[in-house]
């Protein structure tokens, strides 16, 4: 796959995006928009493109830094607890401020999906049978034990329609004022990239790490900081949107490698053309009314998993 | 030089590596051998600052191993630890590249490709630089990453069992190359050995451990005697002189 495919792909689904929904907005009419045409793609469309290519990105690229970390190519935010934990911290947050201001959710919600996190990675280091596929099930057991605690402590405060909102990805609350918040992820995927060969190094090992020099620690605790503040931002913003971060980084390394810093630009491109995809087929398969991008995404991306699954037993 | 003193290391109540001090000359290559068990691995990764020693110091050219930068020391000594299992796909020249990180720090230089160059050439892997290394054989892959370990270029060159696994051939090849990257570069080589026939062939020196003591060390003449290989190995071994070569018969 070559990148300039990529490129070409996203900027043409990145148009349809545009013009594809309940209120007709054709190309066409650009430079003789109606008040009303102009404040549903001011509003919506170009806020709902937007976040969709943010999420895209940033996912992904949180998936291959996990990945990387975790020496485990099945390990994502949705199969390490990473989105259970800061959909669990929203609710805290909900709970102890009761009306809580975006950014209070955003702070209570990173600090349980960072803590989430390295708990799965402590486990992991705990756990004695390293069998590729193994871990990934023990993650998602952890998530869905979180996720448990989760349900149990909103239905005690009457918040399961409330949390529910942030169980499935749906770009179609997206509007203008709702979104920006996702904007904090950008500048993560220029550090990404800055740490990208510490990500590989330390993906080799922690005594590989040593023997380079590298401070192994510190670069793993980036790594989850990124992992861990790109998908609380998704999580609030869109909702939980399962398996980007698992399927993306996984075709991407069959082409491209495992060496993060020539894969980075792939994976971001892919990421997004993969999400912009499902949300352009969620909202055209059913019109007028909409898929969310949770269940597209959750439907095509387990079947690439199980793809994935297969491959890796015919060759590993 | 490297200089290790009254080094002991222990887990629980067992001393893997106990009371242990040698000295390792420059430009030489050294081997260790012994049982299983002995303390050969541990000793090796104490040099090397990959683990930490309870007790005694470990010293580089003069300089405190425990107080030295780890990137500072990532320029003079490289370690390579028996069973490298990479789960990830790379190809050999981003492999052998991040042998330059020490320098770099992700940043390759002009200077640093040609040093990348130099030991892909070095260990005759070109052909198949691009290569991903999922798709070597096992000797293709050890090759790889001593050519990593030549890239970093360090005086010390630290190697854990680098025969594992690998045919006479490819064996006599990769010690063919430790015996160049001293002889011909002056390189300070150090490796953790089972086979002492490649021991006694290809080394310089050798340090024999037993209970994570030392048993004995000195030249290989001094060491490969019928005598203190039953010491170290508790069995009896002829020493047949082939071609000015001490080759240990160990089949009974």
């Amino acid at each position: 796959m070559k990148k300039r495919y990529l490129v070409v792909l996203l900027i043409l689904l990145s148009i349809t995006s545009l013009f594809v929904g309940v209120t007709s907005i054709s190309p066409l009419d650009l430079f003789r928009f109606s008040d009303q045409q102009t404040e549903i793609f001011w509003q919506s469309r170009v806020p709902r493109l937007i976040s969709i290519l943010i999420a895209g990105v940033t996912l992904s690229i949180s998936g291959f830094i996990m990945q990387q970390l975790s020496r485990n190519k099945f390990v994502s935010p949705t199969t390490a607890g990473t989105m259970d934990s800061a959909r669990f911290g929203i609710l805290i947050a909900l709970i102890v401020f009761t009306s809580a201001s975006p950014f209070e959710k955003m702070v209570v919600a990173f600090i349980f999906s960072l803590a989430g996190t390295f708990l799965f990675m402590k486990i992991l280091d705990k756990v004695k049978m390293k069998d590729p596929i193994f871990i990934p099930l023990v993650g998602l057991m952890f998530g869905n034990i979180i996720s448990s605690i989760t349900t149990f402590f909103a239905y005690k405060h009457d918040l399961i329609q409330n949390m529910s909102a942030w169980l499935q990805g749906d770009f179609s609350m997206i509007t203008a004022g709702r979104y920006e918040m996702l904007y904090i992820s950008i500048p993560l995927v220029f550090i990404a990239y800055i740490f990208a060969d510490r990500f590989t190094i330390a993906g080799m090992g922690e005594d590989f790490a040593r023997n380079l020099g590298l401070n192994y620690k510190q670069a793993v605790n980036v790594g989850l900081v990124i992992v861990a503040l790109s998908t609380t931002l998704v999580v609030l913003t869109v909702g939980l949107i399962p398996f980007l971060g698992l399927v993306v980084p996984n075709i991407v390394s069959i082409y491209k490698g495992d060496n993060l810093k020539n894969s980075l630009s792939d994976t971001a491109l892919l990421g997004a053309v993969f999400i912009l995809f499902c949300d352009i087929l969620g909202r055209v398969l059913i019109y007028p009314y909409e898929i969310p991008i949770g269940l597209t995404v959750g439907v095509i991306g387990s079947g690439i998993f199980i793809y994935l699954l297969m491959r890796r037993r015919d060759y590993a | 030089m490297v200089e290790v003193h009254s080094v002991s290391k222990s887990y629980g109540l067992k001393a893997v590596v106990d009371d242990v001090s040698v000295n390792i000359e420059k430009g030489k290559i050294t081997s260790f051998i012994g049982p299983n068990g002995a303390g050969k691995s541990t000793l090796l990764s104490i040099i090397s600052r990959l683990l930490s020693a309870d007790t005694g110091e470990v010293l580089i050219d003069g300089q405190k191993v425990n107080e030295t930068k780890s990137r500072d020391l990532a320029k003079k000594i490289a370690i390579l630890k028996q069973s490298n299992h990479l789960s990830l796909r790379l190809s050999v020249r981003d492999l052998v590249s991040f042998g330059r990180f020490p320098y770099s720090q992700g940043k390759l230089t002009k200077e640093d490709h040609a040093f990348i160059d130099k030991a892909i050439r070095y260990m005759e892997l070109e052909d198949m630089q691009d290569k991903y290394l999922d798709q070597l054989s096992g000797g293709q892959k050890q090759r790889a990453f001593i050519a990593m370990t030549i890239a970093q270029d360090t005086e010390y060159i630290l190697l854990d069992e680098p025969l594992n696994n690998l045919d006479m051939k490819h064996s006599v090849q990769i010690m063919k190359v430790l015996r160049r990257l001293a002889d011909d570069l002056g390189k300070t080589v150090l490796i953790v050995i089972h086979d002492i026939n490649f021991a006694s062939v290809y080394s310089d020196y050798i340090v024999a451990l037993k209970d994570g003591k030392i048993e004995a060390q000195g030249t290989v003449n001094e060491i490969i005697t019928s005598l203190t290989l039953k010491q170290v190995y508790g069995m009896d071994m002829s020493i047949q002189e082939i071609n000015n070569q001490k080759i240990c018969v160990y089949f009974s």
